[in-house]
Parts: structure tokens; C-alpha cells; sequence
């Protein structure tokens, strides 16, 4: 689920479709850390997957503003029509 | 109940930025006109907070049970953090006003990440330093598109937000592994059996992919894609809080998991470490020779100087550890007062950053010129400036510990950026121009750059002082 949400974010050239693979990769976090808290007996993982979600929802709100604001400068989400910057 | 007080007391600077960000958003909600009251706030509340961080200086240890230090390392850092929150702030009041984005959100944003920063450079926790991470990263991923119809910023926000993201995605997973193989999310914790740790495969991934999401926040090659283009496009003093607190930041919590807790003298992860601080000074400096923008050309001049401290990262050790936060210092301040006086040249669109329109800058404003050339010199790392002592720390502690190598490259890249820095010195000084237009300075932003130039004399005149405060940190 990681790789997959890696490989996601390497190819896919949607800004919208980038950030749910990136959410991908959060989740699978997440998986690996219940896992890991159900096999080691102790509840410290469970815990750091509650931050991760509220932290996860904070960076989703501020990420779709900028993409909000993106849009409506250059009508596009396309990552490979934003290149004003270049060096 | 009298615990919780005390905990509270003891991280007083943290504590303190929080309701003073807190007190600045109120201001800016409830006020009717416009009136500078969150700028003045701000900046009384950041030097308040600077003598809390100084009182709690003594008081060494850790609050609310292991989660957080207290005192010396975390009280230097929170220092240094704020003294870049506090000049960044001073130099944008004039900056955001001729940008035309004077809103009291902007002070808001910067403290919130200054706590953000405090809070990553002293968890002990990697839960803490999780959060500190992601109430930096998300206050300066809103700084970074700050102005957002510009069509720049909106880019440099979109692309410094999704690699961010990634890089704390596998920032997460690494700790996920560390979780899975230590049982414990506790540096402390895990710093008591690190030796039966270290020769883990499972151990092993999760610090390596720890490393690429800190090789992302310090803008270390091959993870430095980002630097230029965010620096670029964002506000100049946004860049300049990015590449002075943002940068100290990571590298302190870098200090702290790596060296501190995790203390490798694995061989595989010291060639890691190596291999990235060489692809650094390389890249960053070889690169920067091409640009034509100053400002894009202090961003690959950062990825440079990450390089440098990544050589006392590789090394480890109390010596670099000292070597690394004494190179952080005089980077602040240099690096603040170049990015500072960028902001003033730079015209009300956003433009005019290029390396032409410095071009016989000491006819038309000889202070600002003057002080560049301070900037600039100590970039380089010459001699009674802070930059050359920050570097014979790092490459003293490199050579101590055997990287000799290591800092041959150092010093053999240090002598290619003195071509890129000097371009600027020759064009300020030595070359006249038609434009006569005198940029427009302000006084309070004056007062800050003299402040960092001074920061730069001192810390490079009277090393010692910095050092024996620094003595008892470990």
C-alpha cells in the first residue's frame, strides 16, 4: 500500500490524484502502526495513528486551498502545465 | 496538577509563542481598522519569549514524563528560532506592505511555525517531533502561497506542499518500523538498548527512511528538487524563515534522533550520510555558479551549506554535534540579512531579484551595499566573520573523527562559491549602472539587518562566547 501510493505520486501528474496517493501512504502508516501495536501488546501505536489522522485533516485543508488558489490563477491541476519555474 | 505546572514553567518559550500566536490572531480578529498592533505585539512578544528561553536555560532535563527537553539544547534552539522568527518579522512589516499583503495572519503563521519548530527540535518523543514537523511544514506550506494571486507563489506553495507531504510520508513510515522493532516511540526509551538495535535489518530501513524525510527538510541532493523553485517563488522574507529557522530546525532534530539517540557508528548509514553531504556541496555549489537570480541562487547556496553540516552530522560525536548548532548561528543571521536585503531591491510585482539589479547598489544605498558585502563574505567563510568559524568547527570535528576526505571536499567546494558570492560583491561595488532609482528602505528593517550583521561580527569575532554557552549542553 505504501509503494503503491510512492508509485502514485511518482507518475500520476493530477495535483488532486498526488495527494490521495499521498493520503495512500498516510494510511498504510497508519495499518503498519496498528499492526505493530496488536503485536507487540501495548497501545503506544494506536495512539500515534489518532495524531496522524488530525494531522492528516490539517494538511488536507491546507493542501486543497493551495490547489483551490492554483486553480484559479491557471485553470489547470496539471502538474506538468505549473513549470513558471525552471532553472 | 502542581506537576503539570512545573512541566509548563520549564518549556515557558514554547509555552509562551503559543498564547502570544494565539494573542496576535485574536488582535487581527477583533480589531476594526488596520492598525499595526500584531506587528508590535509580535515583536515585544518574540523578545519576551527570548528571555524565557534564556531563564529556562538551566533547568536540563525532560517534561511531561519524556516527552519534551527542557533547558540547554532545547532552550539554545528555541533561541535561535526565535531570533529568526523575530528578524524575519521586523524586515516583512515593509516587505508585505509594498506586496501588498499586509494581513495580521502573516505574523500569525510565522509564529505558529517558530512553535512548530521549537517543538520538533525538542521532542523526545517521535510523537512530539511528528507534530512539531507538521505545525512547521503546514504554517509555511500557507506562508509559502501567501500572495496567492501570484501565479509563482501558487506554484512554489503546490510543490513545496506535495513533497513536503510525501517527505513526511516516509518520515511516518520510518517510525512506523522504529515503532515496530523498539516497542517504544521514546528516544529516551530506545536510546537505552540502541546497541541491540543497530544491527536490525527492520531498524535499519525505518532510520533510513527517517533520513529521507529529514534529507527533504534540509534540502539535502538528491531530495533538494524543491529548494530552488519554493524559494523562488514564495514572499523573500517567507524564503528567508524557510531557509534560516525551518532549515536550524531540522537540523537540531536531525542532531538529536541522529547523533544524540541513534549515535551510528554504522558504517552503512555513516557512507549514506557521506555520500549525501558530498552530492550537497557539489550540487549546490556547482549549480548556483549558472544562476542569475540572486534568490535562486541563495537556494542552491543553502542545499551548499546543508551539505557542510551534513559533514558534522556524518562525523557524530559532541564535538560536531557543538561544531553544527555553531554553524546554525552564523547561518541565521547571514542568511536572514542577504534574503532581508533581497526584499528591499525587490519592486512591488515580486520582481527584480535578478543579479542586474544589484549591479551599483553602493552608488544608490551604500549601507545596504556595505552590509550585503558583510552577508556575502560570510557566506563564503571569510575569516573574522561568523561563516569561517562555523566551518573549522565542522571540518576540525570531521578531521577528528578520520573524514579528512570529507572535508577536502568541503573546502574544495567552499573555494568554487567564492566565484558566485564575489559576483555579487564586484557588481555592488565595482560596476555602475543607469538605474538611479534608490530602493526604498525602511528603518525598523534597517535596525534588523544591522542587528544581523552585528549577529554575524560578534559570533565571528568572539566564537568563545557562543561555545562556552554551548559547554555544558551534552
Amino acid at each position: 500500500m505504501f509503494i503503491t501510493g510512492v508509485v502514485g505520486v511518482l507518475t500520476r501528474r493530477n495535483a488532486i490524484i498526488i495527494f490521495m496517493c499521498i493520503e495512500l501512504m498516510l494510511n498504510s502508516v497508519n495499518l503498519t502502526f496498528v499492526a505493530f501495536s496488536s503485536y507487540l501488546g501495548n497501545e503506544a501505536g494506536q495512539m500515534f495513528v489518532f495524531f496522524v489522522m488530525a494531522v492528516a485533516a490539517a494538511e488536507a485543508a491546507v493542501g486543497l486551498a493551495i490547489v483551490i488558489a492554483l486553480f484559479r490563477n491557471r485553470q489547470t491541476v496539471n502538474i506538468n502545465e505549473v513549470n513558471v519555474l525552471k532553472w | 496538577m502542581n506537576q503539570l505546572l512545573t512541566d509548563t514553567l520549564n518549556i515557558a518559550p514554547i509555552a509562551g509563542t503559543i498564547v502570544l500566536s494565539l494573542i496576535v490572531i485574536m488582535i487581527n480578529a477583533l480589531k476594526k481598522k488596520p492598525f499595526q498592533a500584531e506587528y508590535w505585539v509580535s515583536v515585544l512578544g518574540i523578545a519576551a519569549n527570548i528571555a524565557l528561553a534564556v531563564w529556562t536555560f538551566p533547568v536540563r532535563g525532560t517534561a511531561f514524563e519524556g516527552m519534551v527537553l527542557t533547558g540547554g539544547f532545547a532552550s539554545l534552539t528555541s533561541v535561535i528560532f526565535l531570533v529568526s522568527a523575530g528578524i524575519t518579522i521586523i524586515l516583512s512589516r515593509d516587505y508585505i506592505e509594498k506586496i501588498g499583503l499586509a494581513h495580521g495572519e502573516f505574523y500569525h503563521l510565522i509564529l505558529m511555525a517558530t512553535v512548530g519548530m521549537m517543538t520538533f527540535a525538542a521532542g523526545t518523543d517521535l510523537v512530539v517531533t511528528f507534530i512539531g514537523l507538521e505545525l512547521m511544514s503546514v504554517s509555511l506550506y500557507a506562508l509559502a502561497g501567501f500572495s496567492r494571486r501570484v501565479a509563482k507563489a501558487n506554484e512554489a506553495a503546490l510543490k513545496y506542499f506535495l513533497l513536503g507531504a510525501f517527505a513526511s510520508g516516509f518520515f511516518l513510515y520510518g517510525i512506523a518500523l522504529i515503532y515496530g522493532m523498539t516497542g517504544s516511540t521514546n528516544l529516551l526509551v530506545i536510546a537505552q538498548n540502541i546497541a541491540a538495535y543497530k544491527a536490525e535489518p527492520l531498524f535499519l530501513v525505518g532510520a533510513g527512511l527517517l533520513l529521507v524525510g529529514f534529507a527533504f527538510k534540509v534540502g539535502a541532493v538528491p531530495f533538494h528538487m524543491w529548494v530552488p523553485d519554493v524559494y523562488e517563488g514564495s514572499p523573500t522574507m517567507v524564503s528567508a524563515f524557510m531557509s534560516t529557522g525551518a532549515k536550524a530546525s531540522a537540523f537540531a532534530a536531525l542532531l538529536l534522533v541522529f547523533t544524540a539517540t541513534f549515535d551510528f557508528d554504522h558504517a552503512s548509514m555513516n557512507t549514506v550520510l557521506a555520500i549525501l553531504a558530498v552530492a550537497s556541496m557539489l550540487v549546490g555549489n556547482i549549480v548556483a555558479i549558472a544562476q542569475s537570480n540572486v534568490k535562486r541562487m541563495l537556494a542552491y547556496s543553502s542545499i551548499a551549506h546543508a551539505g557542510y553540516m551534513l559533514i558534522g552530522i556524518t562525523a557524530g560525536g559532541e564535538v560536531s554535534m557543538a561544531g553544527v548548532l555553531f554553524y546554525l548561528i552564523s547561518y541565521v543571521f547571514t542568511n536572514l540579512g542577504a534574503f532581508g536585503i533581497i526584499s528591499m531591491i525587490e519592486n512591488a510585482e515580486q520582481q527584480g531579484t535578478d543579479l542586474e539589479n544589484f549591479r551599483g547598489l553602493y552608488y544608490r544605498r551604500p549601507l545596504h551595499a556595505v552590509l550585503m558585502g558583510v552577508f556575502m563574505f560570510s557566506l563564503i567563510g571569510i575569516p573574522p566573520l561568523a561563516g569561517f568559524f562555523g566551518k573549522y568547527y565542522i571540518f576540525i570535528a570531521a578531521i577528528e573523527k578520520g573524514y579528512t576526505w570529507l572535508t577536502i571536499v568541503g573546502v574544495v567546494t567552499s573555494m568554487i562559491s567564492v566565484y558566485y558570492y564575489l559576483r555579487v560583491v564586484v557588481l555592488m561595488f565595482f560596476q555602475t549602472s543607469e538605474e538611479t532609482t534608490r530602493p526604498a528602505v525602511a528603518i525598523d528593517g534597517t535596525v534588523a539587518l544591522l542587528i544581523s550583521a552585528f549577529g554575524v561580527l560578534i559570533v565571528g569575532l568572539f566564537p568563545s562566547i557562543v561555545l562556552d554557552w554551548m559547554g555544558g549542553l551534552f
